[in-house]
């Protein structure tokens, strides 16, 4: 059902181990991910899922291993660094600025582009079109046709901290899309979704993939969601990788069966 | 050499009398995630109680002994803190339980406000005396190996005794027994202590009257040294450097505190004072614990803050 | 019915991101400044000018500059009285050290001191957060405060420890009575309160609030916090850099450094949070609240006290409104955390539909 082209390894990681005091939260993970593919990453809970995302991201940083992205290659990362070479992503606890609107939300993913400074910002005014002004309109304009996309016109001025759970993980991936990135990290983004929210969520992570040619790097439990939209898929257990494949493959892999899937169904 | 060692004692002593300052501060935020900036004013208000009513209850039950008016009137400034303690869990901490630090700091600065005007409407704002029978005369220790003696402070030597003995009591007390592990569990985590069955409301009434209790020892002892009056609402001012330089959670921390920035600030007052033109003990204190913080931003003893995402 | 959006529909996205989106806004600001320009010398006297009006003027900026700090980027500082001083002095130096200093750029220059202070002393928050980052900007108070008293240079070797400013002038025209000297404080809070309002609406401003709700995500979208943090240091002690100077020279015409003690920073603070964090009205509310409780409580509780009998002393007086100042913010603050700004809005909501309930 893809049409788009699995591109080159754009992202690599090797031998990542992370460890909290006396916990190993990864031990030498070790995978790629292609240009233009949905990479899905899966296991039980506490598999170390979302910290891997988050050595990726630079906010955890792994005491050995690297991460090489586009043929550059880091021990560790630096979140803005990470940023600015075009790797967004969303979190599983919805890390949203609950003191600001949906739209405020979203416009801070642009905040890498916006290159005004405090002085012009500081002197717009009605009836003249400064280079503050400007800018906000033109940004403005990008977030408005991601919020057209996920379908949120209506909330838009709304503060995120009163949005029911479902329109608060859109926001999440709105904030990610304005970042206009080429790698995607989405950690469960349809956790806590009913069936109808998820078809929704799935539709846009595959429109997104689809349209722009994003690389996903996804996080999920749901099995059938998992097997539906991707291309690839890695297995973790107890911080540990235990699987590597197509769907396909993971889903007959006998110590993936015992460790996660239970019986086959 | 005398002197220097005149001045780190004198300094150890200030330094204790800080940390008692401090323990209630740490008492109150481990238990309730609350930095009582009332802490203070409930020094002053505490030793006014003690102040009046061993003039009053004396006069009123017609006795004349010293010793027993001290007592009762110890007795009853320990009962108004209680009082206090229940009057601030009841109407304000129950109503605030959700809100943000900096919501429940004001508020603090508000109880501050009242305490300091009820105290000074019950109790009257002219200079009070309290008197325990500190000996207020120096001794000289040493004498045979410095010229003169050292110079050591009797009345500091008491109130360094009581001081020390207050605070390793108090940290017994939330060691061992079951109503400090049940305050060292609501510090942890509110919502987890009272799915266990422990009675929030009670435990704050609790500590805060421990906190009650420390602020009475710290202006009787404070008060018999410098009279109780408004500027010994201040003296909280000092040992706010104490408690974030232990760490806001950590009772060793507030000790430990103390007794650094007691010590820095006697030393650097007496040794690079007179360079910098004097007075310097206003912030030597806080421009100490700035930069501590900048190389341990938990504090020396403090938890670390993990963000996790 | 009056205050409906209805037929407002912007057509652009400029329309819909201005400052007064809603007409009937936009006419009641005008009429404001109007009636704060022409009527209010109708009507005000000098006592009101000079005891409410021009202290509310100043005290609204260094509340605006505080509220960027710690409402809008969510730093506390407890040591905004320092910044004020730190504009106060320094203005006082340019003018009385180099001849033909105008007044509005010493004024300005006093700020940008204040500035410089404030971005050194916000350098302990890249490190250090919430209560510790409180207390470390104690360290500035405390050492600001010394500095004014100990070190004569900055009073210009004023023997009496104070120091005055006269004759103020701007562009030659004599700022001396209560009436100028308000026209020139509403000046500058004008223009300030008008760049800080673009300042937060802006993406330096949703910066600021992102490092205030979640700084470690905010990082993640490749919002720098060290940016972040030191621009909302410097632009909030500009703006308390030059309330303090205006405090001095234009409030009180000579000073000494308890005039910005840490009684003022607590002052300032208690303004933002019963006006409202990070709201540009919330300052002037909460500015407005504060300088007009003790003037109240001073007429009010006299005439209460005799009301019941009861002949209250002014040490009485004293006391009894430092327990009603307490008392009140206690309450406040139960009543309603997020301050007046949130009751005025929700006003605002209520006004919108009426007369209907809902």
């Amino acid at each position: 059902m893809a049409q788009r082209k699995i591109g080159e390894v754009i992202l690599d990681v090797k031998n990542i181990s992370l460890r909290f005091g006396g916990v190993k939260a990864l031990s030498d993970i070790s995978f790629d991910v292609r240009e233009h593919e949905v990479r899905a990453i899966i296991g039980p809970n506490g598999a170390g899922k979302s910290s891997m995302l988050n050595c990726i991201n630079g906010v955890y940083t792994p005491q050995e291993g690297n991460i090489t992205f586009r043929g550059q290659t880091f021990s560790h990362m630096n979140s803005r660094q990470v940023a600015e070479m075009g790797v967004a992503r969303t979190f599983q606890s919805l890390a949203l600025f609950k003191g600001m609107s949906v739209l405020d939300n979203i416009m801070t993913g642009r905040n890498l582009r916006m290159k005004t400074n405090i002085f012009q910002q500081a002197i717009r005014m009605p009836f003249w079109s400064g280079a503050a002004e400007r800018e906000e309109s033109e940004h403005r304009e990008v977030v408005e046709k991601i919020i057209d996309f996920l379908e949120i016109q209506a909330v838009r001025k709304t503060p995120v901290g009163r949005l029911p759970y479902g329109l608060q993980k859109r926001v999440d991936l709105g904030r990610a899309l304005a970042m206009e990135p080429q790698v995607l990290l989405l950690d469960e983004p349809m956790a806590g979704m009913n069936v109808e929210e998820k078809q929704d969520m799935s539709r846009f992570i595959l429109d997104v993939n689809d349209e722009y040619g994003t690389t996903i790097v996804l996080i999920e439990h749901d099995m059938s969601v998992v097997m539906d939209i991707s291309d690839r898929v890695v297995v973790l257990d107890y911080g540990k990788k235990i699987g590597d494949g197509t769907p396909t493959e993971v889903r007959a892999n006998p110590e993936v069966i015992s460790a996660y899937l239970g019986t086959r169904h | 050499m005398g002197f220097f060692f005149e001045a780190l004692i004198g300094g150890l002593m200030a330094g204790m009398l800080y940390s008692l300052i401090a323990l209630g501060f740490v008492l109150i935020f481990k238990a309730s995630g609350v930095f009582n900036f009332a802490q203070g004013a409930m020094v002053l208000f505490a030793a006014l109680a003690m102040a009046r009513f061993s003039e009053w209850f004396p006069e009123l039950l017609g006795f004349d002994n010293k010793v027993l008016g001290n007592v009762l009137a110890f007795a009853g400034a320990l009962l108004l803190m209680v009082a206090v303690a229940w009057v601030i869990e009841r109407w304000v901490l129950r109503k605030l339980v959700n809100q943000e630090a900096i919501t429940l700091l004001m508020v603090t600065l508000g109880i501050a406000y009242f305490l300091d005007g009820f105290g000074q409407s019950l109790f009257g704002s002219d200079i009070y005396k309290i008197d325990i029978g500190l000996p207020k005369e120096p001794m000289f220790l040493l004498e045979s190996t410095f010229p003169g003696g050292i110079l050591v402070s009797k009345e500091d030597l008491y109130a360094t005794g009581i001081a020390a003995a207050l605070v390793i009591g108090l940290s017994m007390f939330f060691q061992y027994t079951s109503t400090g592990r049940a305050l060292r569990a609501v510090a942890d985590d509110h919502q987890a202590a009272q799915s266990i069955g422990i009675p929030l409301s009670r435990i704050w009434v609790i500590v805060w009257s421990v906190a009650g209790f420390v602020a009475l020892v710290a202006g009787m002892i404070w008060g018999s040294k410098l009279g109780v009056q408004f500027s010994l609402s201040l003296v909280a001012l000092k040992a706010l450097p104490v408690v974030i330089l232990g760490g806001l959670t950590s009772v060793p921390g507030a000790i430990v505190g103390g007794l650094i920035i007691g010590v820095g600030e006697k030393l650097s007052e007496v040794y690079a004072g007179p360079f910098l033109g004097g007075g310097i003990e206003i912030w030597f204190g806080y421009v100490l614990v700035l930069f501590v913080l900048l190389v341990r931003p938990q504090g020396l003893f403090g938890e670390k803050i993990i963000d996790r995402v | 019915m009056l205050y409906r959006e209805n037929g407002q529909f912007k057509t652009t996205y400029r329309g819909d991101s201005q400052i007064f989106p809603i007409a009937q806004d936009r006419i009641a600001i005008g009429l404001l400044l109007a009636f704060a320009v022409f009527g209010v010398p109708l009507l005000a006297d000098e006592y009101l000018f000079r005891a409410i009006l021009i202290p509310f003027l100043i005290l609204s900026l260094a509340a605006l500059g505080l509220n960027i700090l710690v409402g809008y980027c969510g730093q506390v500082s407890l040591g905004t009285g320092a910044f004020m001083a730190v504009g106060a002095y320094a203005a006082y130096n340019f003018m009385v050290r180099i001849d033909g200093m105008p007044l509005l750029a010493a004024v300005l220059l006093g700020g940008l001191c204040a500035t410089v202070v404030g971005v050194i002393f916000g350098i302990p928050s890249l490190r250090i957060k919430g209560l510790y980052l409180a207390v470390a900007t104690l360290a500035a108070q405390f050492f600001v405060d010394w500095t004014f008293l100990r070190i004569s240079w900055f009073t210009n070797n004023s023997s009496s420890g104070s120091v005055s400013v006269s004759g103020l002038e701007v562009f030659g025209i004599a700022i001396d009575t209560p009436f100028e000297k308000y026209l020139l404080c509403l000046g500058f809070l004008v223009i300030f309160a008008w760049m800080a309002k673009n300042l937060v609406r802006g993406h330096i401003g949703r910066e600021w609030m992102a490092i205030r709700d979640m700084d470690v995500a905010a990082a993640v979208i490749g919002i720098r916090p060290v940016y972040a943090k030191l621009t909302a240091f410097a632009v909030s002690s500009f703006f308390v850099g030059v309330a303090g100077a205006l405090w001095g020279f234009v409030h009180l015409g000579s000073w000494e450094p308890a005039a910005f003690s840490i009684d003022r920073s607590f002052q300032l603070l208690f303004m933002i949070i019963i006006g409202g964090l990070g709201s540009v009205m919330g300052s002037f509310f909460g500015a407005a609240f504060i300088v007009m409780l003790p003037i109240f409580l001073n007429q009010f509780l006299p005439a209460l006290g005799n009301l019941v009998g009861v002949t209250i002393s002014t040490a009485g007086v004293a006391h009894a409104e430092l327990m009603i100042f307490g008392a009140l913010i206690v309450f406040f603050l139960i009543v309603e955390p997020h301050g007046l700004a949130r009751m005025w809005s929700t006003a605002k909501e209520k006004m919108r539909l009426w007369p209907f309930p809902h």
